[in-house]
């Protein structure tokens, strides 16, 4: 991993009233990589994007953005960011390709370049067919592409997307992260996306920080998170039975006493294992050798589905130590 | 003006966010229906009260016991049989809703479309935004009455043949500047509500809501005041009654309309020579003359001072809370 960051947060902080929305976040993005900043509704992600692009003002900390601090200077920071925010709205009575231009001139974009700049910003989308029609007409998905469209045109260094795939439809979702990333690669932009969808985050992130409640939990690749996660349990394999187990409590004997195997659970044909190495191949010779009938034998990778949900237990769990204190 | 120019462009030719900003505005605001609406009312009234005025100027350029029977033009502008205002007490009452029409929506409904902060994420500040949608509204409003005066002056010169006097167009000009500073008012009141309240239904009825207190309840309400205040002006010395009528006015005058009449009566009519009472001594050797263009801007003075203070303490608290706010869909 290079050290070239072009997002910087120094323990950014920002209060309303008592409650801290943000709480001395420190964040580094590197220049080229898509980094997806999860967490759930209100954890702080919209506010902390606020602050990178200098339209909120943070209480203490800064953000540096391009070499810029996005408080003191941010239209220079406005100028090399480009905004999708989560419900971009645009003029209904005008024509998908005139808010585009628009946005265009807002930027400085000389008139003799800005139409066909903005044609082939919308080829580029996938809305070369529909450019002439007005945005009161287009679809959610189409919408969402015209945001990108907007980004594009001004050519940012990097690109901000709050819940950039909210209300488009899965197969919709899965195209546009698709264009986002070969947007991405092609160009060398910088991509900071947000959003609550694990799933859709673990198919193009390079890095992703889980952000609750304004601060971040942590952060990396998905190994990385997984492997300092669930440490001893990285591995579950889930093994279905033909028939259910007559003596589930021996069989759990004897696989505990396999080594590496944490954990046993048994319910009716499926025995759940978490092991700390990957053992599969000496579990289902295990299972041969018991004489079971093995229909199926699945190992679990970790999503963040998983690391999600171990992250909320984790704090839930604090939750209720710190209210068990007082 | 180049220097202002520059200050808002980018150079190399590139206009800069601001006039980006104007020129969208103003398209947005030609081809929007409201302002259909507003153009046909206004066009309306004015071709109602030239006809009125033209069908009795004969009569009112040849009744030499007015001083300011010379001034065809601007009797163009004041002459009524009664039947109909004039145009510019039809300006009084409809100027309001023209500047409420074109600035009650300016900030709120861009929010509540989402585009608000799509526009804040570009490279344009934000103050440039407010005063975009004020420069390019009161631009419309300043193209439309001058254009309105314009063509008055040709029919009048077509039909009468009089040729106009340098002190009539200066008159006539001044008060098209002093509606474009009305109707900048309430454009600048509408803006501030648009920015204060959510929705724009609620700022819309806010603003209608200062406009009809200020037209039909507020004269009301100060001469109810006043007379159960003050003691009964028949029981008074003359002096003292010369006194109740100035409170009284004084207190008009915090009414933007009263304002606008006091000062369009006193340009366009050059004979009056003071906007309140006039003791007898103070008229004493007066002779009943015009006043030059100068002297009867000098009367106007403190009304005009009066509105351009309200336009911009108005677009100060816009600013102020603008500036503040946290923009967020």
């Amino acid at each position: 991993m290079t050290t070239n960051p072009i997002i910087e947060l120094d323990r950014l902080t920002k209060s309303y009233g008592t409650k801290k929305a943000v709480d001395h976040l420190s964040l580094k993005v590197n220049k080229g990589e898509i980094f997806g900043l999860l967490g759930p509704n209100g954890a702080g992600k919209t506010t902390t994007i606020l602050m990178m692009l200098g339209l909120a003002e943070p209480t203490s900390g800064q953000a540096v953005v391009c070499g810029i601090n996005a408080t003191r200077n941010p239209v220079g920071v406005r100028r090399k960011v480009g905004y999708l925010p989560d419900s971009a709205g645009f003029y209904d009575n005008l024509t998908a390709l005139d808010n585009l231009m628009y946005v265009g001139r807002l930027n400085g974009i000389p008139e003799k370049d800005i139409r066909s700049r903005a044609r082939n910003t919308m080829e580029m989308v996938g809305l070369g067919a529909e450019m002439h029609k007005k945005t009161g007409a287009y679809s959610r998905g189409m919408k969402q592409r015209l945001g990108l469209a907007d980004l594009l045109i001004r050519e940012p260094e990097v690109m901000i997307l709050d819940e950039p795939t909210l209300g488009i439809d899965p197969a919709g979702i899965r195209e546009f992260l698709m264009l986002i990333r070969q947007l991405s690669r092609q160009q060398e932009l910088t991509v900071l996306l947000s959003s609550h969808h694990l799933h859709q985050m673990q198919q193009i992130c390079d890095r992703v920080g889980i952000f609750v409640e304004g601060k971040l939990l942590a952060e990396g690749n998905l190994e990385t998170l997984a492997g300092n996660l669930f440490g001893k349990d990285s591995f579950v394999v889930q093994v279905s039975l033909r028939e259910p187990l007559t003596a589930p409590v021996e069989i759990e004997r004897q696989l505990l006493a396999l080594p590496g195997v944490n954990k046993v659970s048994i319910t009716e044909g499926n025995v759940d294992m978490s092991c700390s190495t990957d053992i599969t191949p000496d579990i289902v010779r295990f299972f041969v050798r018991s004489g079971l009938n093995v229909t199926g034998v699945h190992k679990k990778e970790y999503g963040l589905d998983e690391i999600y949900h171990r992250f909320f237990e984790q704090n839930t769990k604090k939750y209720i130590l710190n209210e068990q204190a007082v | 003006m180049n220097r202002l120019f520059n200050l808002f462009s980018t150079g190399a030719g590139v206009p800069g966010p601001f006039w980006v900003m104007v020129r969208k505005e103003g398209g947005d605001h030609i081809r929007s229906w409201r302002f259909m609406v507003m153009l046909l009312l206004i066009l309306f009234t004015f071709l109602g009260a030239m006809y009125v005025s033209l069908s009795n100027i004969r009569r009112v350029v040849t009744d030499f016991n007015d001083p300011d029977h010379v001034f065809v033009y601007l009797k163009l502008l004041t002459t009524s049989d009664n039947s109909l205002p004039t145009f510019y007490i039809f300006i009084s009452f409809l100027g309001p809703l023209l500047g409420i029409a074109l600035g009650f929506d300016a900030i709120n409904s861009e929010k509540n479309n989402g585009t608000l902060v799509r526009l804040l994420a570009q490279p344009v500040y934000r103050d440039n935004l407010l005063l975009a949608k004020f420069y390019a509204a009161l631009t419309i409003v300043g193209v439309l009455f001058l254009s309105l005066v314009l063509l008055m002056i040709g029919a009048g010169l077509l039909i009468t043949g009089v040729p106009m006097e340098a002190a009539e167009l200066f008159r006539i000009l001044a008060f098209v500047v002093l509606s474009v500073i009305y109707v900048g008012f309430w454009l600048s009141l509408s803006i501030a509500l648009s920015v204060l309240f959510k929705h724009a239904a609620t700022s819309a009825l806010t603003a209608i809501g200062i406009w009809l207190f200020f037209t039909v309840f507020y004269q009301l309400i100060v001469n109810m005041v006043v007379r159960t205040v003050l003691p009964d002006p028949a029981s008074l010395a003359p002096e003292q009654v010369v006194i109740y009528n100035n409170i009284i006015l004084s207190w008009f005058r915090l009414a933007p309309s009263q304002l606008y009449t006091d000062a369009a009566t006193t340009l366009l009519m050059p004979s009056v020579r003071s906007l309140g009472p006039l003791t007898m001594e103070q008229m004493a050797g007066a002779i009943p003359a015009p006043l030059s263009f100068r002297e009867s801007l000098m009367v106007v003075w403190p009304q005009v001072t009066g509105l351009v203070a309200a336009t911009v303490v108005c677009f100060a608290g816009a600013y102020y809370f603008f500036m503040r706010r946290e923009i967020r869909t």
